[in-house]
């Protein structure tokens, strides 16, 4: 250590630049010019962002025809690399055998990567454009069927994406 | 004996066997469907397809190698299905070139025409042959434009089993299996063509005690069983080797567990005992002796209720009963439900503690259990291993049979019972134990004797630790634990299925129930340590350790040599069965 040069702050600045006021005028130039361009910023939560059909908001199941798409089959809870799905299946009288009879996803574990989304064989799991996300306890982080299911118009943009690009 | 060459190795094999025999007992798969070892050969899948020839000769009959030093063979022109063909001298077979792929692969083109695309609603994905060998064997894609045959889905071929029409593939191993092994001829085939499907003859339905064994054996999903029909996926649950205790042969099985809880037995192939069957009752049963009507925490019977209290508490509790009596006026019983390691732990605690000779066990014995196939009329997994661990009336002591009448004399202060509940020996023993001054029951089960119990010390089952029964023709078996209990948990982590494994507190998935029972040895170590022994085995390996080195039936075994051979037979620890492959029809790959 003994050959590096010290070189502190102090050392560095210049006369003007160390009795600071020059610089604060510069600052202070720099905030007046910005308050004359156009504005940037979103008054959320009065104004709120509507995401495009590639984001990847909170996991869903997609409702049809008054039932879920879902099979139960299970892959997504095995592909979740947060283990953040549990499924149980259960038997059905309709052509499809079996439904979900208990489907949860655990949103404090789930990190949005859509691996669930990917590896359905039904496109039952899609990821929505849901990003607010508060929870008050850790019970209600844990969305059910109930909270899950969302009607499959309000997902086309989604779907559409998928369909394109997967 | 013929000589024969697949895939360039040179095998010698009996006579008489066929292809794919040969090339199985020499540890070389060839992809089959139809073809089961126990089954006859039917050759009907022809997913065992496979290039045969001869070694060319010239004219002097002098055998012809080419410039490689390869021999020279002269194929036949077509290709011949290994399950049907069997082995000639100087045969030389071939399994692995491309063209032979090709054919299988031309096969399964055939077999995944009509099949469904099913697998995430199937109970076999995870494990299915057909699943296996598309992998391998298909391309991914299927040329067929038009639509598939559709048929009945959901067919009920016998109290235990539905059947999917679609799935099938038509190898008959289910036919086979009835015809052959269960001795029912009752399953079919009708239709031609791809409208072919299984059915029971008219008025009669698959309902033999071993019909279950068709879910194992089918290579697809096509027969699913009634009673786990999409509990789980194969992948969630964890699978451990054990031994069924439904009754004195043993049978090797597998417990797959999910959320601790037994969802599914298997058999495990072991020539030696069960080949590769289990019989309904057993794979039944499993999950209800380990899932329901459970003791868990230990109790003392204070004012005439059970309260619950600490482990602690009931050891000093039945430690101060047992020695505030003479050693005649107690008297204790094995069982021939609990492991050789309780058993031989309880007969030194009455033989070296306590002194006492009124020892014994009750039998359990039926009159129509057994049958010709696996079933045995001794209904418990372990009366030889309670046995052979000293579970004996002693010279001037009692045994169960005059029991009653010595209460009824009150000969008996204290009765100590292992496991049984003392109305599967009569009634009236169970209303006589009543009026002993101390009921001291070790037991898994809420059973009839749990309840009237003075201290109840609950145990674990066969699936919640480790240990050994002695199977009906003195083979002495290794089980391990499946189940997590408040005293195994920390073993137990890495065993667990992926779920159990790392559920945390307040992930719902994670809450099966962790019963607070402990093997039976390890409490009556507590009673012995209490009574002044200095034992101190630390699990239930040392048990069995010590039980080799004193009690000659089990000498030179050990848990590891258990494992090795699939069970050893008592006095011969050291000259084990030769090791052979094993077929298992269903397996689990791993991930
Ligand atoms: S988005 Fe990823 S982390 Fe979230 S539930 Fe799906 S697979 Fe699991
Ligand atoms: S039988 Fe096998 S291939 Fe067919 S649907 Fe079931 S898992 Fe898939
Ligand atoms: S049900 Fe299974 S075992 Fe029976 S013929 Fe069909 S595929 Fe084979
Ligand atoms: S024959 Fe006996 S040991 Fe075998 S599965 Fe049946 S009950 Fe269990
Ligand atoms: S295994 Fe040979 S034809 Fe099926």
């Amino acid at each position: 250590m003994a050959n590096v040069k010290t070189n502190t702050e102090a050392q560095r600045l210049t006369f003007w630049e160390r009795i600071y006021l020059p610089e604060i005028a510069r600052g202070m130039g720099l905030t007046f010019k910005q308050m004359l361009q156009p504005t940037f910023t979103r008054q959320y939560p009065e104004e709120r962002w509507e995401p495009e059909g590639s984001y990847r908001g909170r996991p869903v199941l997609v409702l049809e025809d008054g039932k879920e798409r879902c099979v139960a089959c299970g892959l997504c809870s095995r592909v979740c690399p947060a283990l953040a799905i549990e499924v149980r299946a259960a038997e059905t009288t309709d052509d499809k055998e079996r439904y979900p009879e208990k489907f949860e996803i655990n949103m404090l574990r789930c990190i949005y990567c859509g691996f669930c989304e990917e590896v359905c064989p039904e496109e039952a799991i899609v990821m929505s454009k849901d990003y607010e996300l508060v929870f008050g306890s850790q019970e209600e982080g844990i969305l059910g069927k109930e909270k899950l299911l969302v009607p499959v118009a309000q997902l086309r943009d989604r779907l559409e994406f998928l369909r394109q690009w997967k | 004996m013929p000589q024969l060459i697949i895939d360039g190795r040179v095998l010698e094999v009996e006579p008489g066997k066929t292809i794919i025999e040969a090339a199985f007992e020499n540890g070389i798969t060839i992809p089959h469907f139809c073809w089961h070892p126990a089954l006859s050969p039917d050759g009907n899948c022809r997913m065992c397809l496979v290039t045969v020839g001869a070694h060319k000769k010239d004219s002097d009959g002098a055998l012809l190698y080419g410039d490689d030093g390869n021999p020279e063979v002269s194929w036949f022109p077509k290709k011949q299905i290994a399950c049907a063909t069997p082995v000639t001298d100087g045969m030389i077979v071939d399994s692995i070139s491309k063209e032979t792929v090709e054919t299988q692969n031309a096969v399964m083109e055939f077999l995944l025409i009509n099949h469904p695309l099913d697998c995430p609603i199937c109970d076999e994905a995870g494990q299915c042959k057909l699943q296996e060998y598309a992998l391998v064997h298909s391309k991914g894609k299927s040329r067929f434009d038009e639509e598939k045959v559709a048929k009945d889905k959901r067919v009920q071929l016998g109290p235990n089993i539905i059947f999917d029409g679609e799935r099938c593939i038509s190898c008959s191993r289910c036919i086979r299996f009835a015809d052959e092994v269960a001795k029912q001829p009752v399953l079919t085939f009708v239709g031609r063509g791809d409208k072919v499907t299984i059915t029971t003859f008219p008025d009669t339905t698959f309902d033999s005690p071993y019909s279950m064994n068709v879910i194992d054996i089918c290579p697809v999903g096509a027969l699913t069983s009634m009673d786990f029909r999409f509990k789980a996926r194969v992948w969630e649950m964890s699978f451990t080797d054990s031994v069924c205790p439904g009754c004195a042969r043993g049978c090797n099985i597998s417990i797959g567990v999910m959320n601790n809880e037994v969802l599914r037995t298997e058999p495990v192939t072991n020539m030696h005992v069960n080949n590769y069957w289990m019989c309904d009752h057993g794979r039944l049963a499993v999950p209800t002796i380990v899932n329901n009507n459970r003791t868990s925490g230990p109790m003392i019977r204070r004012d005439g209720v059970l309260e619950s209290v600490t482990w602690d508490e009931a050891i000093a509790a039945t430690v101060e009963r047992l020695k505030s009596f003479k050693p005649q006026e107690i008297t204790i019983l094995g069982s021939s439900l609990a492991s050789n390691e309780d058993n031989y732990l309880l007969a030194k605690l009455a033989k070296e503690q306590l002194q006492t000779s009124n020892i014994d066990y009750i039998q359990h014995l039926s009159h129509d259990f057994g049958d010709d196939m696996l079933r045995v009329n001794e209904t418990a997994p372990n009366a030889i291993g309670a046995h052979t661990a000293g579970i004996a009336v002693g010279t001037n002591g009692h045994g169960v049979a005059k029991l009653v009448d010595r209460i009824k004399h009150g000969d008996v202060k204290v009765l100590v019972v292992l496991e049984d509940s003392l109305d599967d020996f009569s009634d009236e023993l169970a209303e006589a134990s009543a009026g002993v001054e101390a009921l001291i029951v070790l037991t898994s089960h809420t059973n009839l004797t749990a309840k009237q119990a003075s201290i109840l010390l609950p145990t674990t089952v066969f699936a919640e630790t480790e240990g050994t029964f002695t199977n009906i023709h003195h083979r002495v078996q290794h089980f391990s634990p499946a189940v997590v209990t408040k005293d195994n948990e920390r073993l137990m982590t890495m065993k667990q299925s992926r779920w159990d494994k790392f559920g945390a507190p307040n992930d719902r998935w994670s809450s099966g129930e962790k019963r607070d029972a402990r093997p039976a040895w390890k409490i009556i170590q507590a009673l012995c340590v209490g009574l002044g022994a200095n034992y101190a085995f630390g699990s239930s390996g040392d048990v069995f350790n010590d039980m080799a080195h004193h009690l000659s039936g089990f000498k030179d075994m050990s848990y590891p040599s258990l494992k090795k051979h699939q069970g050893l037979i008592l006095g011969k620890g050291n000259s084990p069965e030769k090791e052979e492959e094993v077929y298992q029809s269903h397996v689990m790959k791993p991930a």
